[in-house]
């Protein structure tokens, strides 16, 4: 199980770096959900997996019995999730009005911050 | 001992809620303002409290460490919290001349709280997971703050620094996942144990060398610095002003607090790869900066450049070196933010921040003049302004462990630093004015000056006061940079505070 979490996170990663690269800053916003999602899914590895045994407590006991899940990863996960969500959804209006403006995703044509005349000095 | 460590980031965070409820109306300014004032006197309670018990640390909800939220505050994070105050009070008051009343209603005032109050956490959090969602904070207002008033070349500056900033942030992220899957704790003061006792070293100088990216991204270090340029001469200046101050010196303390605290195992390679990435900045930014004509773009590459400086005492690794880093890092903040609302009042007098285009300030603004003269040669290490002795202590340290590149690089920047300020002082204030105008205080807005120049001249009060008494804080940072070479303070406040 873990070996294919690895896996998949490995491939994540390297899908979001093809796309990074590209000129297109649509692109570029699709490889950043991607790693974002690798790099949540290696926080929840990092509690390790664990079959069908989730961290609850039984009626009338004080602690969970046997051995359970990692609740804390899960813990991070959400928020790590929430927060990027957050991040992505203003990432994306900013796109859009970015190219209501510019009418350009083309990061090379993007120049409007640091005009081409002074780029070459 | 709680309350004293919450209320620098509570304060900020009350103030935002009240000026964005009253963001339609003067009041919300007002509120913002008044906010600001608490923050300076709760982050001196805080001061007061440090310089009393050395090391102090509150337990969240309850929760003993290392199990819950740790906030904690040494003499670097006190004297972090402080700046971020002062820096952020002179903010509030330059924004009153500065921000246009539209932009008001958009949020701005609870916008730059929400900053501080990012800033604050991130400073005073004890747990890595916790620093992440500072960063968040910090980060989330920071992109709104660079792009509201909108425009083409805010969201141009915009889309770049948020696309940058995400990527650190997640390579931040993953290496918090993976040094919790192999030490299972998150608080920074018992990873310092638990790494320690780890078997594989290997590993951890890996994940120590993403923590390095990804805080390297932040505090604009060779070669990821590109977003800092990109960015930082488009938002309004009272925000470029508390961009430059505060937000690459998180990424600064960030590192000087993980790789003093918890990656230290391997010394002789992170903390080498430092100081060639210090030196790199330095020398980098400084030669970026020869290259710009505009007010702002200089000012920007020079951050990078003064970055090199704090992280190269961070690398030096020497009590002397870190002594030098911590007076770098608050003689920055106050003399970087300063130099930007210069920039500020100088575009409202002469009309743009283009060098070509404007002069004759000297002549017709001589206050502004004398008042730029200050922080831009404290900038360039000129005794006995603050940044002579910040230089001073870098380079001695530099001498006494017979790195005699590194004393001469640092020099050096030194030398080309004084080459872009005079040529600021030059093209803004000595030469005439190109379009032959006479650009006086009379240009600006009826009460605009005095609302940017107060911030300007407390600021450059506070560069002269260290700069002529430099003796107790000095000896603060020397106390701050033993608290982080032998952290026993630290880590034994954490785990055995009592709420």
């Amino acid at each position: 199980m873990e070996a294919l979490t690895a896996l998949v996170i490995g491939v994540l990663t390297a899908a979001s770096v093809y796309l990074m690269l590209a000129r297109t800053f649509m692109r570029f916003l699709f490889g950043l959900v991607l790693l974002s999602n690798a790099a949540n899914l290696t926080i929840f590895a990092s509690g390790r997996m664990t079959k069908g045994a989730p961290a609850l407590v039984p009626y009338g006991e004080d602690a969970p019995l046997g051995v359970v899940g990692n609740a804390l990863p899960q813990a991070l996960v959400l928020t790590a999730i929430v927060i990027g969500f957050g991040l992505l959804a203003f990432t994306l209006a900013l796109a859009f009005e970015a190219y209501r403006r510019m009418q350009t995703v083309d990061t090379d044509a993007m120049r409007f911050a640091e005009p081409k005349e002074d780029a070459d000095t | 001992m709680s309350w004293v460590l919450v209320m620098p980031i509570a304060v900020p965070f009350a103030a935002a809620v009240g000026a964005y409820l009253l963001r339609n109306f003067t009041a919300g300014r007002y509120v913002s303002l008044a906010g600001s004032v608490l923050s300076l006197v709760a982050s001196a309670v805080l001061m007061a409290a440090v310089l009393e018990h050395g090391v102090i640390a509150g337990q969240m909800s309850n929760w003993d460490a290392p199990f819950g939220i740790t906030l904690v505050a040494d003499y670097l994070a006190a004297v972090m919290v402080v700046i971020t105050a002062i820096t952020g009070l002179a903010t509030a008051i330059y924004a009153l001349g500065e921000i246009p009343e539209h932009v008001e209603g958009l949020g701005f005032h609870a916008l730059f709280q929400v900053l501080i109050a990012g800033v604050t956490g991130a400073f005073l959090t004890g747990d890595l997971f916790n620093l992440y969602v500072w960063f968040e904070v910090m980060l989330i207002a920071s992109f709104s703050l660079l792009v509201i008033g909108g425009g083409k070349e805010r969201l141009d500056a915009g889309i770049k620094y948020v696309a940058l900033n995400l990527v650190s942030t997640l390579i931040f992220l993953s290496g918090i996942g993976l040094l919790y899957g192999l030490t299972g704790t998150l608080n920074m003061a018992d990873l310092r144990g638990a790494v320690a006792d780890l078997d594989n070293q290997g590993l951890v100088t890996v994940i120590a060398m993403m923590f390095m990216v990804g805080f390297g991204v932040k505090a604009a270090v060779f070669p990821l610095f590109f977003w800092l340029p990109a960015s930082y001469h488009t938002p309004y200046f009272a925000i470029s002003a508390v961009f430059a101050g505060l937000l690459t010196k998180v990424g600064v303390y960030a590192l000087m607090r993980m790789f003093t605290l918890v990656f230290v195992g391997d010394v002789g390679f992170t903390h080498e790869i430092l100081i060639w990435v210090s030196l790199l900045t330095m020398f980098t930014g400084v030669i970026g900066a020869a290259a710009q004509t505009d007010f702002r773009k200089i000012l920007s590459f020079h951050i990078i450049s003064q970055i090199g400086y704090m992280t190269l005492g961070l690398a030096l690794f020497t009590p002397l070196a870190l002594m030098g880093g911590v007076f770098y890092l608050v003689h920055h903040i106050i003399v970087k933010a300063n130099l930007f609302f210069v920039a500020g009042l100088a575009k409202q007098y002469a009309g743009s921040t283009d060098l070509n285009r404007i002069g004759g300030l000297y002549k017709s603004a001589p206050l502004l003049a004398a008042l730029f003269i200050i922080p831009a040669f404290s900038l360039a290490g000129f005794p006995p302004l603050s940044g002579f002795w910040a230089k001073y202590l870098i380079v001695v340290a530099a001498l006494e462990i017979e790195a005699w590149f590194v004393a001469f690089v640092a020099l050096l920047v030194g030398l080309l630093t004084i080459f872009s300020m005079t040529k600021i002082w030059g093209m803004a204030f000595w030469k005439p004015h190109p379009d032959g105008i006479d650009p006086t205080p009379d240009r600006a807005p009826p009460g605009v000056t005095r609302a940017m120049m107060a911030p300007i001249a407390g600021l450059a009060a506070m560069t002269i006061v260290i700069g002529f008494y430099p003796e107790p804080f000095v000896q603060f940072a020397e106390t701050a940079a033993m608290q982080l070479l032998l952290p026993n303070d630290y880590v034994d406040t954490v785990l055995g505070a009592r709420p």
